[in-house]
């Protein structure tokens, strides 16, 4: 199946979940990875659960924060 | 998001910024404080510099004067605005609306993109102080800012 990953179409397995496409793509640091299926964010927890479909477009965003004890 | 490598390994990294991106910035801040205000920054990337081409002032989702944390459905948009305008992911900003530019250990612990710069804006001074660095084994190296 084809899906557009970050912007750039590919064929993927059949049935690719959103775990396996993390690894299969080497994102680095995924515990600080947002993935979004069509502007659809998929919770972290689930997404062994989740497989994106024919001719979707998948996101990967990285978590961007920061801060420090109180001054 | 995946960053454009620019040239890494000691080298000196250029950011140039445009003095109304840099006014977009400052304003950005200046608006969310006492809170510190993010967002991102996007243009083009080649041997060493990286020149700026847009800034997005986006959410700061702790809503907080000693945490930020960009909201990934303003970053999702401005994902896409920059393949639009055909120009690449740079790195992001944020504010310390009472402490110097300088990454806190957070900061350094979350800066975990070796291929972003992180630009961080003062307000503790009568004059905005903006620097930026960039992680390299772990450690943050200082960037140069141009404004021009």
């Amino acid at each position: 199946m084809k899906l557009t990953v970050a912007g750039v179409q590919k064929e993927y397995a059949d049935g690719i979940n959103v775990a396996e496409l993390v690894a299969l793509e080497k994102i680095e640091t995924p515990e600080y990875v947002t993935v979004s299926i069509n502007d659809e964010f998929v919770e972290n927890g689930s997404f062994p659960d989740t497989a994106p479909h024919d001719g979707d477009v998948v996101e990967f965003l990285y978590f961007m924060g920061g801060g420090h004890d109180a001054y | 998001m995946l960053w454009k490598p620019v040239s890494q390994g000691g080298t000196a990294i250029v950011i140039r910024l445009k003095p109304c991106d840099y006014q977009k910035i400052i304003a950005h801040a200046v608006a969310a404080a006492p809170n510190e205000a993010c967002g991102l920054i996007a243009g083009n990337a080649n041997e060493g510099i990286k020149i700026v081409e847009k800034v997005y002032p986006l959410r700061n989702m702790d809503d907080s004067p000693l945490h930020f944390a960009i909201d990934p459905r303003e970053q999702l948009s401005a994902i896409k605005n920059m393949r639009s305008l055909g120009i690449t992911p740079l790195g992001n900003f944020h504010s310390h609306p009472q402490t110097p530019a300088r990454p806190s250990e957070e900061d350094i612990r979350l800066a975990f993109d070796v291929n972003a710069s992180y630009l961080i804006l003062s307000l503790a001074d009568t004059e905005p102080v903006l620097k930026a660095f960039r992680m390299e084994g772990g450690a943050p190296v200082a960037e140069n800012i141009e404004i021009i």
